[in-house]
C-alpha cells in the first residue's frame, strides 16, 4: 500500500481546484465510485491476510474518510459562493417605506375615562351605568331639586318634545351624571361605592362650552364615611391621576342641593410660563364639586339615611382630560378633526392600568 | 350680588381689609367673582406741585410746567387749562398705568419739548367723568400717595367693590346685612344690630288692601303699607347714588333709589306706587288671565291664569313681588306715595317670572325666599328713609293677612358634625356658631331663623358649622379598602365588552371620534329617526335637533369636513349611545366604523386600492370576535335603506342582528358630500349574548397527529348563488371529517359567461379533511370529495367545474 500519501494529496488539490458541481462530481466517481481509485484498492484489502487486512483497512478507510469530508466542504463552499453571488444581485433600496399600516387612535375622552376608572377600581369602585335621556324625577327630585327651585333652571337643561295628550313632566337630557347615584342606590343598596361616568347635556355653547361634554360621579355610601375620607380619596385620586408626587387639596364651602355639607375643590397648582404645574405654586384651581350625601337623596335612593352616610363628587372628564394632557380647546373634542384625532389620540394598546402606569 | 366695603361696614364692626373679607367670604361659600378696588389703581400715583407754568413756544394749548415731585423737578408738558404754578396735582410717572386712558406711559416728547410724567384728570384715574382740567387737591403734601389722600378725603370715591355668587340656597346673603352676619360669626368683626324703630302714622292709611282668599293661603300671607303724602321725589343724596352706582344700579329719584337700597342692604323688596295714581284700594289676587299690564320696564306682558298681580279699581297696577307697573310708578311729581312690604309664596313667583321672562331683583329675591317675619321692619325702615329724603306725613300701617308662621326645629348633635364632616369642633363652639348665625336653641333643638328658609333638617345644621369652622382646615382621612387584600375586578361583562370593541377598532387602524348625540332632522330621518319623540324641545341649534338613531350621520359629517381640509381617506370609528326612542331605556351601544376612499396612501409596491365591502366585513367580524360573539353568524341581506342594496349584509343569530355592514348608499353619500367609495359597519355591541361558560379553564386541546389532507374544487353556478350556500353544503358532506371549508377563487363577469355560459360564474374552495383514527386511503379521499361534489350540486345547482 505504498503511494498512499500521493494519492490522497492529488486528490485533494484536484478539489481545491474544482471549479463547480460537475467537476466535484467528476473527483467523487474517480476516486470513491463504483470504479474509483480508492475501491479499487479496497477491494484488495480481501486478499491479504488479516494482520495487514486491519492494519491497511484502518489507512484506506481514513483516505476515504478525508476525501469524503474535502468533497463535502467543498460542495458547500461552492454553494455558499453562488449563493453570495446570487443575493450580491438582490440588492433593495431600503430606504423606501415600508408598506403602509393604518394606524388607529383611541380618543382622549376613553382613555381618560379609563384612567380615572382603573384608578378608582382600585380603591374599590365599581362603574355604574345609566341613560343619558332621564326622567325628571332622576335629574332633578330625586336629587332634592324640586321643580319650582332656582337650581334648576341654573341647569340649562335641554327637554325632550312631549307627545300631546302626554301629560308627565317632559324627559330630560340628564345634565350631570348625578342620577345615576339613585339608580345605583336602587339597584344596589348600602353599602356602595361606583363611579359613574358619561355624557352630559347642558344648553351651552361658546368658547368654553359645548352642549354635551362628559362627567365622572363618584358616590360611597357606608356606615361612618366622612368629608374627611372624602378629601383623601380625592387627594389620592389627583396624585394618581395627574402623576405627581405631592398634591394639595383645598374645600371651600359651597352649595349643592344634592349634598350637605358641600364644598367646591380646588387643586394647588403653577401657571408659570403658561405650563400648568400640580403640587405647586400658588394658584388654585377649581376641579370638582363635592359633600356628603343629602338625608333625601340617600332615601330617594332607597337607603335609611338615619343608618348610612357617605360622599359624593362630580368633575369633568374632558377638563381632566385638558389639564393633564394640555388640550386647548373643549369644542375640538368633539370636531373629529383628523389632525387633531391623531395628535391628541392614543394608541390602541395604551391601556392605562394602575400596574403599569397611566400614561406613557 | 354686589356691595362695597363702606357698605359692609354699615353693618359689620370690623378691621379686616378687603382682602382678608374676601378670602373669608369665598371659604364660606359666598364665592368672590370680583374685587374691584380702585385704591389699588391708584397706588402709583403721588402728589406734586406745580412750581411753574409757561407758554409752550409751538403750541397754543399746551403749557411747560415745572413740577415738584418726590423725585425731585421735572418738566411735564399739560394741555389742560387750570394748570398753573401753586397747584396740587395727582402725578403719573413714566412707567406708570393710567386706566382712564388705557396707557403706560413714557417719556414723551410734545411738539419738540419734553415731558417727563402726566397730570391727570380724574376720568384719567376712572374717578368720574370730569376732564375738563387736571385734578387740583386742596390739601396734601408733594410725595404723599394719591390713594392714601383718597381715603382720607373722598373715602366713598375708592370705596372697594366686592362681587359675590350666591348659591340658591342663601337668600340671607342677597342682603349686605345677611353677609356681614356670615362674616361676624366667622370672627371677622361685630354684627351691627338693625335698630329699627316703628314709625307713628298720623292718620288711617286712605288706600285699603286687600287679599284675595284664594292667595291668603299659599301665594300671599301678608301684605303691608301705607301712604306718605307731602313728599318731594327729587334726586337721591349724593351718598345714596354712590351706593348704587357701585353696584352697578342707576340712581333714578329718591322714592326709587329707596326701595333699591333696602333690596340690596336687607334682603327686603319694596314696591312704591304713585298714590296719585292709584283708584280706589289695592286688591292682591290671581289673575283671570288675558290681562295686559305695562310693567315699570315699558315692556306689555299678558298675564295667564293663575299669576298674582295687584290691582286697582281700574286694573292691574303691579305684577306682584316682580315688577310694578308704569302706570301707578312713581315720579318727579310724585306727591303721595303707596310703600308696599309684602311677603310672596317663592314658588309661586318663580313660575309666574320664568313665564314672563322677567328678571328683576325683586324675582331674584322672592324666589329664593325673604325672611317673612323682616316685611313690616322694612317697611318701618323705608319710611323712616323717605322721611327723611323726601318729607312728608306717614299714614298708619294697613296690612291684610299675617306674618307666616315658618318656626321649625331640627335636633342638634355635635357629635353628628364631627362623626359626617370628620373634623374636631368642640361642641361649644359649634352652638356658638349656630348662635351667631341666628339660630335659637332649645335643649337638643336648633331653630333657624326666618332668613335661613334652605335649612330643612339636620344635615344643613352640620353644614352651618361645617362652613363658618371652614373646610379649609379639613385634613383628609384614609378611606380603607372595602375588602381587604387584592382589589377585586369591578368592570361588569358589558363593560368590558365595549372597551374590548373601541380597542379593537382602534386596533385595526380607526381614529376614534366622539360626536354629538344630537343631530339635524333631515340626517336622522335618513337613518330611521326623527320621530318626535325623540326631538329636542328646545335645541341649540338646527343641526342638534333630534337624538341620532344611528352613529352613522355624524361620522359622515366628520369625513366631509375631513375631506374638506384635505384628507380623502379616512377611518373613522365612534362606540357610543344611539337612540330609538325618547324614553329613558330606548338607548343602545353602538360601535360603528366608517372608512373612506382608500386602503392605503400611494406606494411604489401598489398597495393602494378602493375600500370596499369586505373590509367593512372583515373589520366587523374582527370586532364580533373581540367581544365574544359566537364565531358563526347568519348573512342576511335585509338591511336598512342607507346600505347600497347589493353589496351589504346583516350579521344575525336567529332574529338578532349582531352587526350590519356595506357600502353606503351613494345616495347618501351624495347628501352628506361625501366623496366615496365609504364602507362601513355597525357592531350592535349589547347584542350578542354572552358565553354560557364564564370559568377561565379551556377545553382540552383536541388535535390529530395524522396528517391532514387538502383538496379544491371549481363549481360553476349561477352569479345569484351565495358562497356561504356552497360552503356550508361542502361542510356538511361529512362533518366529522372536514375540518374547514375555505373559498379561494371567484370568476365572474364577463369573461365568465363568456367561458361558462351568460349568469354564470365559479367558484373555488378549498376543503380540509382531518382524520382522527387513521389515516385516509385514497379510495376513502375519493368517496368524500364525491360526496362533497355531490352535496353541493344538489344546494347550489352547479356543476363541478371541468
Amino acid at each position: 500500500m505504498d503511494g498512499l500519501d500521493a494519492l490522497k494529496q492529488g486528490y485533494l488539490n484536484r478539489i481545491a481546484e474544482a471549479g463547480d458541481e460537475a467537476a466535484l462530481e467528476e473527483i467523487r466517481l474517480a476516486a470513491l465510485g463504483k470504479k474509483g481509485e480508492i475501491s479499487l484498492k479496497m477491494r484488495e484489502l480481501g486478499r491479504m491476510s488479516p494482520e495487514e487486512r486491519t492494519a491497511a483497512g484502518k489507512v484506506l478507510n481514513a483516505l476515504k474518510d478525508e476525501i469524503d469530508a474535502a468533497l463535502r466542504a467543498k460542495k458547500s463552499a461552492l454553494a455558499d459562493a453562488a449563493l453570495d453571488a446570487r443575493l450580491a444581485t438582490e440588492w433593495l433600496d431600503v430606504t423606501l417605506p415600508g408598506r403602509p399600516r393604518r394606524q388607529g387612535t383611541i380618543h382622549p375622552v376613553s382613555q381618560v375615562t379609563e384612567e380615572v376608572t382603573a384608578i378608582f377600581a382600585d380603591m374599590g369602585f365599581a362603574v355604574a351605568e345609566g341613560p343619558q335621556i332621564e326622567s325628571d324625577w332622576m335629574n332633578f327630585d330625586a336629587l332634592n331639586i324640586p321643580p319650582e327651585h332656582p337650581a334648576r333652571q341654573e341647569h340649562d337643561t335641554f327637554f325632550m318634545a312631549r307627545a300631546e295628550g302626554d301629560n308627565r313632566p317632559p324627559h330630560v337630557l340628564r345634565t350631570h351624571t348625578s342620577p345615576v347615584q339613585i339608580r345605583a342606590m336602587m339597584a344596589a343598596g348600602a353599602p356602595i361605592r361606583v363611579i359613574a361616568p358619561g355624557r352630559v347635556y347642558r344648553m351651552d355653547m361658546d368658547q368654553t362650552h359645548a352642549p354635551m361634554f362628559h362627567q365622572v360621579e363618584g358616590l360611597a355610601i357606608d356606615r361612618d364615611i366622612s368629608m374627611a375620607q372624602l378629601k383623601w380619596v380625592l387627594e389620592e385620586f389627583c396624585r394618581a391621576f395627574f402623576e405627581v408626587d405631592e398634591v394639595e387639596l383645598r374645600f371651600r364651602a359651597s352649595h349643592f342641593p344634592f349634598t350637605d355639607p358641600s364644598a367646591e375643590v380646588a387643586l394647588r397648582c403653577s401657571w408659570e410660563g403658561g405650563q400648568l404645574k400640580i403640587g405647586e405654586g400658588n394658584s388654585w384651581m377649581e376641579i370638582l364639586g363635592s359633600g356628603m350625601v343629602h338625608p333625601k337623596v340617600l332615601a330617594a335612593g332607597g337607603i335609611d339615611p338615619a343608618e348610612w352616610q357617605g360622599f359624593a363628587f362630580g368633575m369633568g372628564i374632558d377638563r381632566l382630560a385638558m389639564l393633564k394632557y394640555g388640550i386647548p380647546d373643549l369644542r375640538a373634542f368633539f370636531d373629529s378633526d383628523l389632525r387633531w384625532l391623531r395628535h391628541y389620540g392614543f394608541s390602541a394598546l395604551d391601556v392605562p392600568s394602575v400596574a403599569g402606569g397611566l400614561s406613557k | 350680588m354686589k356691595f362695597t366695603l363702606s357698605w359692609l361696614k354699615d353693618h359689620l364692626d370690623t378691621t379686616a381689609t378687603v382682602d382678608e373679607i374676601a378670602e373669608a367670604l369665598t371659604d364660606l361659600g359666598l364665592e368672590v367673582e370680583e374685587v374691584s378696588n380702585p385704591a389699588a389703581r391708584l397706588a402709583p400715583f403721588t402728589l406734586a406741585k406745580v412750581l411753574h407754568a409757561e407758554q409752550h413756544p409751538d403750541a397754543d394749548r399746551l403749557r411747560v410746567c415745572r413740577v415738584l415731585t418726590d423725585e425731585g423737578e421735572r418738566q411735564i408738558v399739560c394741555g389742560a387749562p387750570n394748570a398753573r404754578a401753586g397747584i396740587t396735582v395727582v402725578l403719573a410717572k413714566p412707567g406708570d398705568y393710567v386706566p382712564g386712558i388705557d396707557t403706560t406711559l413714557g417719556v414723551g416728547k410734545i411738539r419738540g419739548v419734553e415731558s417727563h410724567g402726566m397730570m391727570c384728570s380724574e376720568r384719567e384715574l376712572e374717578l368720574s367723568d370730569e376732564h375738563d382740567g387736571i385734578i387740583e387737591l386742596p390739601s396734601g403734601e408733594v410725595g404723599q400717595s394719591f390713594a392714601d389722600w383718597m381715603a382720607d378725603h373722598r373715602p366713598d370715591d375708592i370705596d372697594p367693590m366686592i362681587y359675590i355668587k350666591i348659591t340658591p340656597n342663601r337668600p340671607d346673603a342677597l342682603g349686605v346685612h345677611g353677609i356681614a352676619r356670615d362674616l361676624a360669626a366667622r370672627g371677622l368683626g361685630r354684627l351691627k344690630p338693625l335698630h329699627i324703630e316703628p314709625v307713628k302714622g298720623g292718620f288711617p292709611c286712605p288706600v285699603g288692601v286687600t287679599i284675595d282668599p284664594a292667595l291668603k293661603d299659599t301665594g300671599c300671607p301678608l301684605f303691608a303699607g301705607r301712604l306718605i303724602r307731602g313728599v318731594t321725589n327729587g334726586p337721591s343724596p349724593a351718598w345714596l347714588q354712590a351706593r348704587l352706582k357701585a353696584i352697578g344700579l342707576r340712581p333714578i329719584s329718591a322714592l326709587v333709589d329707596i326701595t333699591n337700597f333696602f333690596t340690596f342692604d336687607q334682603n327686603r323688596p319694596l314696591h312704591v306706587f304713585d298714590a296719585g295714581k292709584v283708584k280706589g284700594g289695592l286688591r292682591i289676587h290671581p289673575a283671570a288671565g288675558g290681562e295686559e299690564i305695562v310693567a315699570l320696564d315699558d315692556k306689555t306682558y299678558r298675564l295667564r291664569p293663575g299669576m298674582m298681580v295687584i290691582s286697582d279699581d281700574e286694573g292691574p297696577e303691579s305684577i306682584a313681588g316682580i315688577m310694578g307697573g308704569a302706570q301707578s310708578g312713581c315720579s318727579g311729581e310724585t306727591t303721595d306715595v303707596f310703600l308696599e312690604s309684602a311677603f310672596w309664596d317663592p314658588i309661586t313667583i318663580a313660575a309666574t317670572g320664568r313665564a314672563l321672562k322677567i328678571n328683576s331683583d325683586a324675582r331674584y329675591r322672592f324666589e329664593r325666599g325673604v325672611d317673612p317675619a323682616h316685611t313690616l321692619p322694612g317697611l318701618e325702615a323705608a319710611t323712616r328713609m323717605i322721611l327723611d329724603l323726601c318729607g312728608g306725613e306717614p299714614s298708619e300701617v294697613v296690612i291684610d293677612g299675617a306674618v307666616p308662621v315658618t318656626d321649625r326645629a331640627y335636633p342638634f348633635d355635635p357629635d353628628r358634625v364631627i362623626r359626617l364632616v370628620g373634623m374636631d369642633i368642640p361642641a361649644e363652639t359649634q352652638r356658638a356658631t349656630l348662635a351667631a348665625l341666628g339660630f335659637r336653641l332649645e335643649g337638643a333643638m336648633a331653630h333657624p331663623p326666618g332668613w335661613r328658609p334652605d335649612i330643612l333638617g339636620e344635615a344643613d345644621l352640620v353644614e352651618e358649622v361645617a362652613r363658618i369652622a371652614s373646610l379649609t382646615r379639613l385634613q383628609g382621612k384614609p378611606l380603607p379598602r372595602a375588602r381587604a387584600g387584592v382589589p377585586e375586578p369591578v368592570l361588569t361583562p358589558m363593560q368590558r365588552r365595549e372597551a374590548a370593541a373601541r380597542r379593537t377598532i382602534a386596533a385595526l387602524g380607526y381614529n376614534e371620534c366622539v360626536t354629538y348625540s344630537f343631530i339635524d332632522a333631515r340626517s336622522a330621518e335618513l337613518f330611521g329617526g326623527g320621530a318626535e319623540a325623540t326631538r329636542l324641545e328646545n335645541p341649540i341649534s338646527s343641526e342638534m335637533t333630534h337624538m341620532r338613531p344611528d352613529l352613522l350621520p355624524a361620522l359622515l359629517q366628520a369625513a366631509a369636513r375631513n375631506q374638506a381640509r384635505g384628507h380623502a381617506d379616512l377611518a373613522l370609528f365612534e362606540v357610543g349611545p344611539a337612540f330609538h326612542g325618547g324614553e329613558p331605556e330606548e338607548q343602545g351601544l353602538h360601535a360603528t366604523g366608517l372608512l373612506v376612499g382608500a386602503t392605503a396612501p400611494r406606494d411604489p409596491f401598489g398597495s393602494r386600492r378602493a375600500v370596499d365591502v369586505y373590509d367593512a366585513k372583515a373589520d366587523a367580524e374582527a370586532v364580533l370576535a373581540a367581544i365574544g360573539a359566537p364565531a358563526k353568524t347568519q348573512i342576511t341581506r335585509d338591511v336598512p335603506g342607507w346600505w347600497h342594496p347589493g353589496r351589504s349584509g346583516a350579521m344575525r343569530l336567529g332574529k338578532t342582528v349582531l352587526a350590519t355592514f356595506g357600502e353606503v348608499h351613494p345616495r347618501i353619500l351624495r347628501g352628506f358630500d361625501v366623496k366615496g367609495p365609504a364602507v362601513a359597519f355597525t357592531v350592535f355591541v349589547e347584542a350578542a349574548p354572552f358565553p354560557k361558560a364564564r370559568g377561565a379553564t379551556r377545553p382540552a386541546l383536541a388535535q390529530s397527529d395524522l396528517p391532514a389532507v387538502e383538496r379544491d374544487f371549481a363549481f360553476v353556478v349561477d352569479d345569484g348563488v351565495e358562497a356561504l350556500a356552497l360552503v356550508n353544503a361542502a361542510a356538511g358532506a361529512d362533518k366529522a371529517l372536514i375540518e374547514r371549508v375555505s373559498v379561494f377563487d371567484e370568476f365572474r363577469g364577463e369573461r365568465a359567461h363568456a367561458q361558462m355560459g351568460a349568469g354564470k360564474k365559479s367558484l373555488a374552495i378549498t376543503v380540509r379533511l382531518q382524520p382522527r383514527d387513521k389515516t385516509l386511503t385514497e379510495d376513502e379521499i375519493e368517496a368524500v370529495a364525491a360526496k362533497i361534489v355531490e352535496k353541493v350540486v344538489k344546494a347550489t345547482g352547479g356543476a363541478l367545474r371541468g
